[in-house]
This record gives structure tokens, sequence and C-alpha cells, in this order.
């Protein structure tokens, strides 16, 4: 039996400094969500606000059409993984996953059951009667995880849990925790600022910044279509351009900087000629012109990385930008001083309006709570 | 649609703490002072609002003197303090001397041993019928200065204090890193000019709380200058008997001292504060400096300096244990050895043995519960009320033992709450005096602690109140057993209220040997300090053992 949860309307305060303005969101039965933001966006206020560590100043928090913001903490039903883990460091990691199942009345027989798989689940059995500080980073974390699953609670909140961890133990750790969540099936809200991690865990993303969530979507919708040039920015790199919109005789177009023109066929209706916009390029959505037609640029630096090589390329404006090409063909790779034209994938690149707020491709519009 | 107002006050476990606990202050604290402060300002006739208490004290020499007394001999103290301890601190830290842990040992014994314990053992050495003194009479023909008075409480007070500040320094300089002096000598810097330009500037604030340490515990000593003091009095001694006085009806005076005392001690307690505050520095050692080997007259001198300093503050200690070993006849030392001091001190004294245990063990549980609670809101519920709960609770830490005597028993001597003459007010006195120890001591430990361990207790299902007692006090523990430790020596050790508290059926230990020593019946008094003295040893073993330490912190 999963639970949705369901966001109406949150404010959070801090004295009078408030950190959450109205904020309204609902995840879905199992659905594995993430908060993904900058450090001091929010996101972990809001998830200690779902524990019942930090209070409501105002709005409603409910997990299937019950209101918990009167709940104290401890009768939630909520299994949360801290960043630190937070193991009993008094107990075996044995007693630490027993601890929470104690206060449930089950069977002696039905306890054990559940001990014993959660144990093999997170595969930490052959640990089980060591004391903590005998564990490692990546096995501490995996008993803070079974410790919060074996109560089977209503939903599962991890706060960062694999930012103390090193690189390769990180994505181990987090191939294990998607594992986990899809067997288990509960309702999981994880908080994050490692983008990567977050797409490669979540079945759908909220990006927050400064309290307000600026977009909800999969991992690919939110990589491929921004609603704004934070979000285009903060999720893998994107290259900004000022540029303007053209509307003539062979249809609407983006001019970049230069001149160069790009015919766009998904550009909302409302755009108008020579409006001034930002156009988001990503590195990989570039590639080296033998057309003659393009933006106009030097090598600056060049990084070769095996599959693709990294250029960073100066533009006649002086900006320097950002630009990948796969290795397939490797006669193509060019050297510092080299000069090239650069086109971009029209149905890739996204527009947005002067000030970066709204994206201008049909179809995309801000998430409105 | 309206939002529900949610910021109804909801008692819960950690507000009732909080508020229990406050209580307990409002009542034997704040009540008494208040209490002390409004009897100061009343007339012994006629209860009427004056001044008069405090205009006589600055009236009569008789009187004012003893607070000149009283700085000119703490402010001495405190530099020949800071005079002997600091070089003690700098060659213990900086060279290699044989037997250091044992030297290490024996002064934090000196520190932990009553005061007036010395001066009783000094007048055993060096008074007009002190051993030293008549060795050297009757054979060597020499006079010896009287040791009764001011050079007395010097030479008492000296040894007795700089353990402190051998303690504060040598603590400070075990967290400066070697590559300072270092840095100092790659660049041409060294000896006395390094100590002076690099070492002293840097363990000056720690200087400055060790000598604010000394400063208190002279000013408001009251056993030893009691006892040693004879003609000069200072004031506590002042204070102690214009209460005590059998003229009776000066409580409204000695009321008015106390409040004088307080008023002193607050102002240097500030002052210090604000001194320190201002200047400390963030020291981390990767590498403490090490204890070298150093050859030729240095190694000597050096040496020598330690032997003989801390030689002279452990005498009192020996010469206590060795006396309680004399052969006693009534009060008289004959030749040979005995236990008869030990007999009679079973057999007359005993009850203060076991009053000692039993209030100290008492007033130990309870030191330990008030603590880590206490310690817990101040941390973890941080607010104003708890930032008043906790400055109140160190407040005791200010006031002269006997002013907090006299302030409880002037407070609990009437309706509605009678307990002069009672163990519980013994028992009040050393919760309130020592129970700053343990809530620095927990506070500490829970600093280090992550609140998330708590949380992760409480989001698995258990509420506040099961989770303080499952997970948080049992990571506390350690920490607040070595505090309570701590607190437990001083409580055994106490004198200077409970000498105002006691009665002849509440006399603790320290009480006994205090009223043995003015009966001049030695004997007795060594064998008690003797029993008290292996107490502490015995304490101190189980601190060290339990904090893994080698030092402590007061």
């Amino acid at each position: 039996m999963s639970t949705t949860i369901k966001f109406k309307n949150i404010v959070k305060k801090y004295d009078d400094n408030v950190v959450i303005p109205k904020l309204s969101l609902e995840i879905d039965k199992g659905e594995f969500f993430t908060l993904l933001g900058p450090s001091g966006c929010g996101k972990t206020t809001l998830l200690r606000m779902v524990a019942g560590f930090n209070s409501i100043e105002d709005g409603e928090i409910s997990f299937n059409d019950t209101v918990i913001n009167d709940i104290p903490a401890h009768k939630r039903n909520i299994g949360m993984v801290f960043q630190n883990y937070a193991i009993f460091p008094h107990m075996t990691v044995y007693q630490n996953v027993e601890y929470g199942l104690k206060l449930r009345k089950l069977g002696k027989e039905e306890m054990k059951k559940r001990l014993d798989d959660i144990l093999k689940v997170v595969k930490i059995d052959t640990y089980k009667d060591r004391l903590p500080d005998k564990l490692s980073g990546g096995q501490q974390q995996r008993v803070a995880l079974a410790r919060a699953i074996v109560i089977h609670p209503t939903v599962l909140l991890m706060d960062e849990p694999l930012s103390n961890l090193d690189a390769k133990l990180r994505v181990e750790m987090r191939t294990a925790i998607r594992d986990i969540q899809k067997k288990v099936g509960i309702t999981t809200i994880y908080v994050t600022h490692d983008q990567e991690e977050a797409l490669a865990v979540s079945d759908r993303i909220a990006i927050m910044n400064q309290g307000v969530i600026q977009q909800i979507g999969t991992p690919k919708e939110i990589y491929t279509r921004p609603v704004n040039t934070f979000v285009a920015t903060f999720i893998g790199h994107s290259n900004l351009f000022e540029g303007k919109i053209s509307v003539d005789k062979d249809g609407t177009s983006v001019v970049f900087p230069g001149g160069y023109k790009v015919p766009m066929t998904n550009l909302s209706k409302k755009v108008k000629d020579k409006e001034n916009v930002v156009i988001s390029v990503r590195p990989e959505e570039f590639s080296i012109s033998r057309s003659g037609k393009g933006i106009k640029g030097t090598i600056h630096f060049s990084t070769f990385l095996g599959r693709y090589v990294n250029y960073e390329v100066k533009l006649e404006n002086g900006q320097v930008i950002e630009v990948s090409q796969d290795c397939s063909n490797h006669d193509d790779i060019y050297n510092t001083g080299d000069s090239i034209l650069l086109e971009v994938d029209s149905n890739r690149i996204n527009v947005f309006n002067e000030l970066g707020v709204e994206s201008l491709i049909d179809g995309v519009n801000k998430y409105e709570s | 649609m309206k939002a529900k107002s949610r910021k109804k006050f909801k008692l819960d476990f950690w507000t009732s703490i909080s508020i229990l606990s406050f209580l307990v202050f409002v009542v034997f604290l704040i009540y008494p002072m208040f209490s002390l402060f409004i009897q100061s300002f009343k007339d012994v006739n006629s209860g009427k609002f004056t001044l008069d208490n405090f205009a006589m004290f600055f009236s009569k020499k008789y009187y004012y003197e003893t607070l000149k007394n009283s700085f000119v001999v703490t402010i001495l103290v405190t530099i020949l303090a800071i005079v002997i301890g600091a070089p003690l601190a700098y060659i213990m830290t900086t060279t290699k001397i044989r037997f250091k842990s044992l030297i290490e040992v024996l002064i934090i014994l000196s520190v932990l041993s009553p005061p007036f314990i010395g001066a009783y053992s000094w007048i055993l050495l060096l008074g007009r019928n002190g051993v030293v003194t008549k060795f050297l009479t009757n054979t060597l023909g020499i006079k010896v200065p009287s040791i009764y008075g001011f050079t007395g409480i010097l030479l008492v007070f000296t040894l007795k204090l700089f353990p402190y500040i051998y303690m504060y320094v040598s603590g400070a300089l075990k967290k400066m890193d070697a590559s300072l002096g270092e840095a100092a000598e790659s660049l041409g810097c060294s000896g006395i000019r390094k100590v002076a330009t690099i070492i002293l500037p840097l363990i000056r604030p720690t200087i400055l709380a060790g000598s604010l340490l000394v400063f208190m515990n002279c000013l408001a000593d009251f056993g030893t200058p009691m006892l040693i003091g004879e003609g000069y009095r200072t004031m506590p001694v002042l204070i102690y008997s214009e209460f005590i006085s059998e003229v009776g009806g000066q409580a409204n005076f000695a009321a008015a001292l106390s409040v004088l005392m307080i008023l002193i001690t607050s102002v240097i307690f500030i002052g210090q504060k604000y001194l320190v505050n201002k200047k400390s520095y963030v020291m981390s050692s990767l590498r403490p400096m090490e204890a070298k080997k150093i050859k030729g007259y240095k190694n000597v001198l050096a040496h020598l300096y330690v032997y003989i300093v801390v030689g002279l503050a452990i005498i009192p200690q020996a010469t206590v244990i060795y006396t309680s070993f004399l052969k006693t006849r009534g009060s008289m030392f004959v030749k040979g050895f005995s236990l008869n001091s030990y007999k009679t001190v079973l057999n007359k004294l005993g009850s203060s043995i076991a009053n000692t245990y039993t209030y100290g063990i008492i007033a130990i549980l309870i030191i330990v519960l008030l603590g880590m609670f206490i310690s817990y809101v101040s941390v973890r519920k941080k607010n104003t009320f708890t930032s008043l709960l906790d400055t109140i609770t160190m407040f005791p830490y200010i006031i002269p033992g006997s002013v907090l005597g006299i302030t409880l028993l002037l407070a609990f001597n009437k309706k509605p709450l009678v307990l002069g003459g009672t163990f519980i007010i013994i028992v009040v006195v050393y919760v309130i005096r020592r129970l700053p120890y343990t809530i620095r001591s927990s506070a500490a430990i829970l600093y280090q602690l992550s609140p998330s361990v708590e949380e992760a207790s409480i989001s698995l299902g258990y509420s506040p109140m099961k989770t303080f007692f499952k997970v948080t006090a049992v990571m506390m523990l350690p920490g607040v057993l070595s505090g309570a430790i701590l607190s437990w020596i001083t409580v055994i050790n106490e004198l200077s209220a409970s000498v105002i508290l006691y009665t002849g059926k509440t006399r603790t230990m320290s009480v006994a040997i205090y009223t043995e020593v003015i009966r001049a019946s030695y004997g007795t008094a060594a064998a008690l300090s003797t029993i008290l003295t292996v107490t502490t040893i015995i304490s101190l073993l189980i601190f060290f053992k339990l904090s893994g330490k080698k030092e402590i912190s007061l």
C-alpha cells in the first residue's frame, strides 16, 4: 500500500525570514521524487517539514489525504536516511536495524523474518554483529537504509545520503538505492545538490531555487527542455547567447550574435520579430560546420577525453563557449588557434525570453504551484 | 481559506523539564538571593529599609580593612601563582623530566584537597609547636619567622593555587603547534625572546582565565585565613564570624557583606569575560610540542625547579598522611606509630564519614540528572528561556561558598520552607555549587553529537523522552560521568558552605576536619583528611579510566 504526498500552499519562516513561500506539489504512489537545487534553496527544509523536524508555518502536508501537520514526528511512521547516516554508535548493526521494529507490536517470528530479509536486501547480513565504528561509509549507509525501510514506513525520506561517500561508491550506492526502492515500492523523497545523481535515480525531479520550485519533470524533460536559464545552466552545462527573433518570408528564426540565422519550427506563437531573446545551446548541440555558415570562433583550448573532445571556443565578441564533439572521426580534432564555424541543432536548442525566465519553445510551460 | 493558528502552546517533555529545572533554581537560588538582598537593606531592630549596614562596613576600619586585606592577599597570590605555575608548565611541556607522570598526578592531587588542609599541615610543620620550628629553634638555634598571619596565608594559597595556572597553561601549550615555535626559531628568534614574543602572547588569554580561577578561589576561601590568619582577617572570615557570632542580630550586617562580595566577584567575572573574549586565539595543533632532553646545568636547574615546587605543593598531603599514623595520647602526639587516630575517628566521627558519602551520592545523582537535562535544553532547544536557565545555573560559580551558605540559611530558616539544620540544605548547596561542572562537560559532549542521531530515533517512532533515555543519554554518559566525578570530588571536599549549614547531626568529613583542627585534635583531623584524600585519589583514578585522559580541567 503506497502513499501519495500532497503539499498545499506550504510556507516556512524562520522568524520573519520567509524561506519557502507558498509551495504546492504532488508526489505519486511509489514514486522516486527528487528535490534538486543549490545549497540553501530550501530542499532540506522542505524534507524536514515532511519528517516533522521543522514546523509548518502555513499550508498543509498530507499523506493519502490525511493532513499530517499536527502529528508529532515520532508518530508519522517515516523512514529517514540522514546525510551523516546517524547510526546509533552504541548498538550493533543488528540492534540498529531492530531498534525501530521493537516499538511495532510484531510477533517474534515476523520480526526475525523482516530483519533477516532486509539485511539480505541491503547486503549487510554478514556484518550484523559489528559495531558501527568497524564499518565503512558505504556499509554504514546500507545500515541506515535498512533501518529506515524495515519499519515499513509510509514514506521514505533521504537527505543527501550519498554526499559523504567517495565518487566510485556514490555511483554504486545510488544504483543500490534505486533498486531497493523499486523492490520495496515505497514513495520516496530524495534531496540532493548533485544533478548527475538526481538524473540517475529519479522518476521525477523538482528543481528548486530560493524556496520556489522552478520546474518539475522527468530527468529527460528537465535536461532537454528546461523552463528557464536557471534550470538550463544548473542541470548540465549550457552556453547562453544574446540573440534576436527574426520573422520574414522564410518563417521564424533565431539570430545569433554575428548574424548566424537558424530557422526554428517549434517556437511558441507569441514570439515577435526583432524580440531580444536568450539562446541556450548545450556543448553537444554544436556541430563543426563545413557549409560556410555558422558562428565564427577560434579554438582557445582543447581537452581530449577519449570518447569526446571538449573545446573552449573564443567567439568574435570575446565570449568563450564550451563545445563538445564526438570522437568517432579522429581526423577532425582541432588544435588551439584553429578557426572554425559552429552550427547548432535547431531541434535541440532552447530559446528563452530576454530575462531568461520563460521558455519560448512551444509547450514548455513554467511550473505553476 | 483561513489558516488555522498552529502556535498553540504545547507542554511537551522538554518544555516541562526546562520549567521544572528553572523552578528548582528559582526556589533554591533566585529566591534566597533576593531575600539576602532585601535583608542587607534592613535595619536590625526596626526592620526598616536603610543603608546603615553598608555604611557601618565602610565607616569602621575594623571592617573595611578586611576588604583591603582580601584584595592584597588575592592579588599577590594570583601574581605569585602565575610566576610559579606558568614556567612550571613550560618546563614540563618542553623538556624531559624524570617521573613526569607521577609529578602530574601529584599536582592534580594537591589541587583537589581542600585548601584548609594545607593551612593546617603548614601549622603542623612551621607553627609555634611545629616539627620544623622546634628542630630549627632547639637544635640549630635559628629563630623562625612566624607562619601565622599574612605570610602564612600567602604561602598556603600560593602553593595551593599555582597548580590551576599550571593546568591551564599546559593545556594551552598542548594545543599549540610545534611549528609556531620552530617558525620563530627559523626566523632567528629563540630562547627567552621566542617565549616572550610568540608563546607568552598566545597563552595570555589562558593565563587570564587561570588567574580568574585563582583569584576567585583565593578571594572566596574561608578555611585558610581562619586557621592560619589569626589577626589578619579577610572578608570571608569577617562574614563568617559576623554571621556566627553569638552576639546575635548580625544577620543583616552579614547579608550586606555577602551582597558586597557577590558584587565584587560579579564585576571581576564580567570584566575577565570581556578581556578573554576580546582576545583569544583559535589554535589547532597537528603536531604538539615535544618534550626534549636537555643537557648540562640547564637540565639540573629544570629538574630542581620542578621537584622543589611540586614537593612544596604536596608537603601538606604528605604531612597529613604521615601524621595520621602517629601514636597519640589524648590530642597529643607521642613517640611511635599507631592506628589510634583512625580508631578514634571511627568511634567518634564515623557519622561524618557516612554523611559525606550519603549526601555526596544523593547530590551527585541529582547533579547528573539535572546536568544532563539542563545541558540538553540549553544546547538542543536553544531559546531565550533556556539560555536564561543556562546563565542562572552558572551563577553559583562566582558566589563564594560561605556567602551561598548564608544566603540559603537566611532564606530557609523561616517559613514557608524550613530546611535549616536538615541534611536537605547541605545537599541543595552541593547541587547548586557543583552543578556547573557537570553541565559544562555534558554540553561539551552534546556539541559533538549530531542531532540527526536523535532525529533518526524519533522518526523510527520513539517519543522525544524515550529517545533521550535510549539514545542521547547513553551517548552522553561518558562525558557526563567525567564531569560528575569532578563534581563529586569537589563536593566531598566542600567546606565553606557546609561549615555554615551543618549541625551536630549533619556534620560532614571536611567540617569534622575543620572542627578537629580548631580543637587542636590534630591526630583525628589527619586521619579524616587521609580518608578524604584516599577517596579523592580513587575517584580521580576512575575519572582517568573513564575519560581516557591524564588531565583534568576545572
